[in-house]
């Protein structure tokens, strides 16, 4: 780890991480319930691409997701509250209840929505930056995405197409080794994705995704060339998905991947991993870091207290916010 | 009134519109190339410059997603397919994303997103380049269809398009492009969602979009030689579809032949027919005809090019089999349409 990162930065890159790994937990113990009405794609095990890219970010800054994208919604500051009022379907949710997990929303924090159709908003990421490039504005966009992302069409016709205008987007691939049940290798030719990447002409870079502060470099140097003019990035952070595809439980019994390759990702746990090295250099004592998470623990409580007892949407908003 | 051509019309819409709106940019395949989508988006190039109107690269899926991105940072993209057969391929954009942004956001977010697109037909172009695809679009809530018959409508309903706040798609019949009426020179706006009556008549309403209001009109011509007084509408738009126009007809007519641009099997006749059954059955005297497309994709050949299009002569005989009661007519053993039209489409495409 460089020195180079402020130590209020590095402890902001806990909060946020644990604070995204609290809420899923969070959600895990309360999917049986049945009360959380949509499918979730959880991130455990990703926390550290989602805030490592965010952390770079400034106001006015924007980023777009996928189906998974609770991290990316808490990372660039969404409120708590309307997440989980979101999975309730609650009117105090994010999405007024209309969007559910897989779209969560917050344009006040510049979180502009995500697409449950792999790499659907890749192209809108790449428009968000026109659209800055446009109006003279030096905002940056990211669009996040996972690993099969790249197997879809738009993916190859936005990175050439923001090469070719040299757009401030940055484009963040989790490369989670899995599309639902089916490894990579199954899906494309070769493990990095970003030299494919690199071929449209772009600056790309492979990281690892599980350390939050080599994600947060790539990132804010990604972030800096955009700003500066200078064009698109690709990054590619391999990274892990603990949990199944969708859903709170974990699916290593079903034999698609071993026990043993979870429990060497487990062991690499980007939170706990920051904290460790946090701790050990006098960043963050073991007493800060149960106090943070003292807090977040109450927020996520909070949150829930709040989805649990907000209202339904009235049927009167079946029809609103379409023509 | 000054007279324009349609595709002139089309043109000074998009200069007025961005004249009246910097958020207003021009994006597409050809857009900035020296003909400009028919002379139509290059009056904007010369007079906007790069900067707002965007030549591309052919990566329509893409671009429509860039253009949705793009609305939802405060920018009204008009993005133009010289086809819109060529919008097939931005099916995920379009229906996943722009059409539901606002309401999955719960309406936090919105995309004024225009697109304009041209239907084909003729000199052989076939089943990729001659589709009329309205229904397609026209089923998926959170898209508004525009069809303009006329110049007078090809500026009102763009430049409304162009002031909306939620994704209108603009679909330009290639054979009305050369065609001239009395155009306002100042902006206007016509609204969505609201039928014309264009000639009024007694016995028999023909509801129409597009190339087919002119052919009704036609038709019209014809049938008053018969002593049969038809009263036109031209629907203007297919969603929203301005149905209780229509049935205010048909309390006066009793009668309603619905002439389509698509094919006959789940278009715009079919809803429109099942609307006005619904709103208005009672005031039917006869079965609704329906003048639409074969349920076939376009041949190439002229031989079957001709049969393949319905004009006149089949809306006329649509009319004169709701006034026999018996519905349907039969299909002319000809197509004396070819020889009545005069000199044959055969390009620019």
């Amino acid at each position: 780890m460089t020195t180079s990162i402020p130590p209020e930065r590095l402890k902001a890159f806990y909060v946020q991480m644990a604070r995204i790994r609290r809420a899923e937990e969070a959600i895990v113990a309360l999917y049986p319930e049945q009360e959380i009405r949509c499918p979730t794609h959880l991130a455990i095990g990703q926390e550290a691409v989602a805030v490592g890219v965010c952390q770079a970010l400034r106001d006015g800054d924007t980023v777009l997701s996928g189906h998974r994208c609770h991290a990316h919604y808490l990372a660039k500051g969404g409120s708590t509250r309307g997440m989980f009022a979101e999975l309730y379907g609650k009117a105090t949710g994010c999405c007024g209840g209309k969007g559910g997990s897989m779209h969560l929303a917050s344009p006040e924090t510049g979180m502009l929505g995500a697409s449950a159709i792999v790499a659907g908003t890749v192209p809108m990421a790449v428009g968000a930056a026109l659209a800055a490039t446009l109006r003279a504005s030096d905002d940056v966009s990211v669009a996040f995405f996972g690993d099969a992302a790249v197997e879809q069409g738009v993916m190859h016709e936005s990175l050439a197409f923001a090469a070719l205008r040299s757009l401030p987007v940055v484009f963040v691939c989790e490369n989670n080794l899995y599309a639902t049940l089916t490894p990579i290798s199954q899906r494309q030719v070769s493990a990095d994705i970003w030299p494919r990447a690199a071929a449209h002409g772009l600056a790309a870079v492979g990281v690892d995704g599980n350390d939050v502060v080599a994600v947060y470099e790539a990132g804010a140097a990604a972030v800096a060339r955009a700003r500066r003019g200078e064009g698109p990035t690709f990054i590619e952070a391999k990274t892990y998905r603990w949990r199944e595809h969708v859903g709170p439980n974990f699916d290593t019994d079903v034999g698609s991947r071993t026990q043993a390759e979870l429990d060497g990702w487990m062991a690499r746990d980007p939170v706990a991993s920051l904290a460790r090295t946090l701790e050990a250099r006098g960043i963050l004592t073991a007493t800060e870091r149960a106090s943070i998470d003292a807090v977040l623990e109450a927020e996520v409580a909070d949150a829930v207290s709040f989805a649990k007892a907000s209202p339904f949407p009235e049927p009167a908003m079946l029809r609103t916010d379409v023509d | 009134m000054r007279e324009l051509k349609y595709r002139e019309a089309i043109d000074e819409a998009t200069r007025q519109a961005m004249a009246k709106d910097d958020r207003i940019f021009v994006l597409g395949v050809g857009v900035d190339d020296a003909k400009g989508i028919f002379g139509t988006t290059r009056g904007p190039a010369l007079e906007f410059g790069g900067k707002r109107v965007l030549e591309t690269p052919l990566s329509e899926a893409t671009l429509t997603g860039v253009a949705i991105g793009a609305a939802l940072r405060g920018l009204h993209p008009l993005l133009v397919h010289a086809r819109n057969d060529f919008l097939m391929l931005t099916m995920d954009q379009l229906v996943n994303n722009a059409a539901k942004w606002r309401y999955m956001s719960g309406g936090t977010m919105r995309v004024p997103f225009t697109i304009r697109a041209i239907i084909g037909r003729g000199w052989g172009q076939a089943a990729q380049h001659s589709q009329s695809l309205q229904a397609m679009f026209a089923h998926v809530p959170g898209l508004q269809v525009v069809m303009p018959a006329t110049p007078a409508d090809a500026k009102g309903l763009l430049m409304t398009a162009l002031t909306t706040e939620t994704p209108v798609v603009c679909l330009e019949h290639r054979w009305l492009y050369e065609r001239s009426g009395p155009v306002g020179e100042e902006p206007y706006y016509t609204p969505l969602g609201h039928a014309a009556v264009v000639h009024e008549g007694r016995d028999v309403t023909v509801a129409g979009l597009s190339l087919m209001v002119g052919e009704a009109l036609e038709a019209a011509k014809a049938l008053a030689a018969e002593g049969i007084s038809l009263e036109v509408v031209d629907l203007r738009t297919a969603r929203p579809l301005d149905s209780e126009t229509v049935c205010a007809s048909v309390v006066k007519t009793g009668r309603l032949v619905i002439a389509d641009t698509g094919w006959r099997s789940f278009g715009v006749s079919a809803e429109l027919a099942a609307r006005v059954g619904e709103q208005c059955f009672g005031e039917l005297r006869a079965p609704i005809g329906r003048v639409a497309l074969p349920d076939v994709p376009t041949p190439a050949s002229s031989a079957l090019e001709k049969i393949y299009y319905p004009g006149p002569a089949e809306i006329a005989a649509a009319v004169r089999a709701t006034l026999s009661g018996r519905g349907r007519g039969p299909a002319p053993e000809t197509a004396p349409n070819a020889a009545a039209r005069g000199k044959e489409f055969s390009g620019p495409f």
